[in-house]
């Protein structure tokens, strides 16, 4: 004899979400539009970034880069200058970019990663035409957006750590001739790594829930989720402008933020996420 | 019908009715409208209608996927709206797209909508390989659907749709677009797994020659609503009138031989030396061959036309789209 409680109160089902989020990657994985620039934009982040400022900053220093620099610090807060105190030019050009000036930037890899993959999940599925059958499953529908959820955000968490750990030995390595010493990571940026990162991941897939009931391809997804990367812009010139500076606490704030974002557009998907809504626009 | 009766019925509606878009509103669609059906257990039952009668919403308000406006049903004895994941664990769908995903393989495709279905890993395995091999696609198990033909791809979408072993089947127009061949072995492939499995089937397709072969019953949706309910056969001969024969003989002599006076469309073809009527019913042809051998004509051949489904459809169609003309002024 079946059970027969209300869908409503159906038990949650890891297994099907687990089996969804699997699915999801598995043809991520296979399709070069969605893998390419999940690939290419970390790499000159993290890599090409970090090595070309520590092999250059000597030379940076010495054509008059360090000017600017010398305005970015004279704009600081006086407890954040005094980190610099005792540092050469190209010192100062290392530390300041590295791990100053790079930080919000890096989150454009959390965020570009989860719309990418959510675009792909969310759009991309009614691109190619499989969403019905989806639909048509017992799965509840909530397990289907968790199971899209998890999708984008798990990995754009994961890509976001490992982008981390290679920045970390490329920051350290291509720097080494001028600092002399392991100088990255330091309490902000583990802060901004463990903290903040999920919540941009967060911040990206939601933006693309919001929009994927106005668009139908993939491309058009992914085109206006790059609004994602404004706030992140925003970061960045106002640490130039002198409007904030990313320390321990800004990032613990910025972390709380998104946090709450997140969770106001999670609660919106989980209410708007209703399968007789979705196949009515198939 | 008494509740009880409903509860027998593998498919039981009261006056469903789905509106897309506000009532209030121009641009409002009326896809279902007041439908009564009863499916039995077992039954291969066809939805027939042309685009846009409300074929696939109505599947997709049976499996519970979409909420009716209003109205009631139960299918499997599920309510689709508040147990819908209960029901459809029991039900298979073929979408009129087969909605797979072309970067996985065939085997693939398989086994994750077996775990979604809540299939056990070994059974999902056991069962894949078994129906890969009856739907011949075993040896492309481990191909990308994307490299699939049309033909492969359906026949795939079918055996996703058997994976769990579903009591109610959903088949979404299973034959379109695919080539005679193709479409014929999906059609084989629809009645071993009636026949075999007494499976309750409901059929949607605009392919009445399919319907009159694979249905026991079959509805005729016009604009959402139900106009005609019945066999085939039955709805054949209650809505075209009598039979037409065609006789083969050696000539035609109007003096040696009257036609009855309840014959209509009488023709001669001379150059054929075929003779064509319409007689009110089966019974009066064994009287006419009878008095046309009376008459000294020789017969080789006679042969009654039954109507088709096809006859019975554009029938229907049209004397609907009559009335709706009417209703409108």
């Amino acid at each position: 004899m079946n059970e027969r409680p209300s869908s409503r109160t159906s038990r949650f089902n890891w297994r099907v979400v687990h089996t969804l989020a699997k699915r999801d990657l598995k043809i991520v994985g296979r399709s070069k539009a969605i893998l390419l620039p999940m690939v290419v934009v970390p790499l000159i982040f993290i890599v090409a970034i970090p090595l070309g400022v520590g092999l250059f900053a000597p030379q940076m220093a010495s054509a008059g880069e360090s000017e600017d620099l010398g305005r970015f610090l004279e704009m600081m807060p006086a407890p954040m200058r005094k980190a610099f105190a005792g540092y050469t030019d190209a010192q100062i050009i290392v530390v300041a970019t590295i791990q100053h000036l790079f930080a919000p930037m890096f989150l454009i890899i959390p965020l570009m990663v989860a719309s990418t993959i959510a675009a792909g999940s969310y759009v991309g599925e009614k691109e190619r035409g499989t969403l019905e059958a989806l639909l048509h499953t017992p799965t509840t529908d909530l397990e289907l957006f968790a199971g899209k959820l998890l999708a984008a955000w798990i990995p754009a968490c994961v890509i976001g750590w490992g982008s981390f750990l290679v920045y970390t030995v490329v920051a350290n390595v291509g720097a080494w001739h001028v600092m002399g010493r392991i100088y990255f990571p330091n309490a902000m940026w583990i802060a901004l790594v463990t903290w903040v990162v999920p919540a941009a991941a967060g911040l990206g897939l939601g933006m693309i829930l919001l929009i994927s009931a106005r668009v139908s391809t993939f491309q058009e997804a992914y085109q206006i989720g790059g609004v994602v990367v404004v706030p992140v812009l925003l970061l960045v010139f106002g640490q130039l402008a002198g409007v904030l500076y990313f320390n321990l606490i800004a990032v613990l704030v910025l972390g709380a933020i998104l946090w709450a974002v997140d969770a106001a557009m999670i609660w919106f998907g989980v209410r708007t996420f209703r399968r007789d809504e979705i196949i009515a626009r198939v | 019908m008494s509740s009880e009766d409903a509860k027998t019925m593998a498919v039981h509606t009261e006056n469903l009715k789905r509106i897309f878009g506000n009532v209030n509103e121009r641009d409002h669609v009326v896809a279902v409208n007041g439908l009564n059906l009863d499916v039995r257990p077992g039954e291969v039952f066809g939805l027939l209608g042309h685009n846009g009668a409300g074929k696939t919403t109505t599947i997709r308000l049976l499996n519970g996927v979409l909420a009716p406006t209003a109205g009631s049903m139960r299918v499997l004895g599920y309510d689709p709206v508040e147990e819908g994941p209960y029901l459809r664990r029991q039900t298979g769908v073929l979408t009129e797209s087969p909605s797979l995903d072309e970067k996985l393989s065939a085997q693939e495709n398989l086994t994750i909508y077996g775990r979604l279905y809540g299939v056990d890993e070994t059974t999902t395995r056991a069962r894949a390989a078994e129906l890969l091999e009856t739907f011949d696609l075993s040896t492309r198990a481990a191909e990308p659907v994307g490299t699939f033909s049309k033909g492969m791809r359906q026949r795939l979408a079918l055996a996703r749709a058997l994976l769990h072993q579903p009591r109610l089947i959903f088949l979404d127009e299973p034959t379109a677009g695919l080539d005679p061949v193709a479409a014929e072995s999906v059609r084989r492939l629809i009645l071993r797994l009636t026949e075999e499995n007494r499976r309750t089937v409901i059929l949607c397709t605009h392919n009445l020659v399919e319907a009159q072969r694979l249905c026991h019953r079959v509805c005729v949706l016009e604009h959402g609503q139900l106009v005609a309910l019945g066999t085939p056969t039955n709805l054949s001969r209650n809505l075209q009138q009598g039979i037409r024969l065609t006789i083969e003989m050696d000539r035609y002599d109007p003096d040696a031989f009257s036609p009855p006076e309840a014959a209509r469309e009488v023709t001669w073809n001379a150059g054929a030396q075929v003779l064509q009527l319409r007689l009110p019913h089966r019974e009066d042809v064994p009287a006419l061959v009878a008095s046309l051998v009376d008459a000294g004509h020789r017969i080789y051949r006679v042969s009654p036309e039954e109507p088709t489904l096809e006859d019975v459809y554009f029938a229907l169609h049209n004397a609907h789209e009559s009335a709706g003309k009417k209703v409108v002024v």
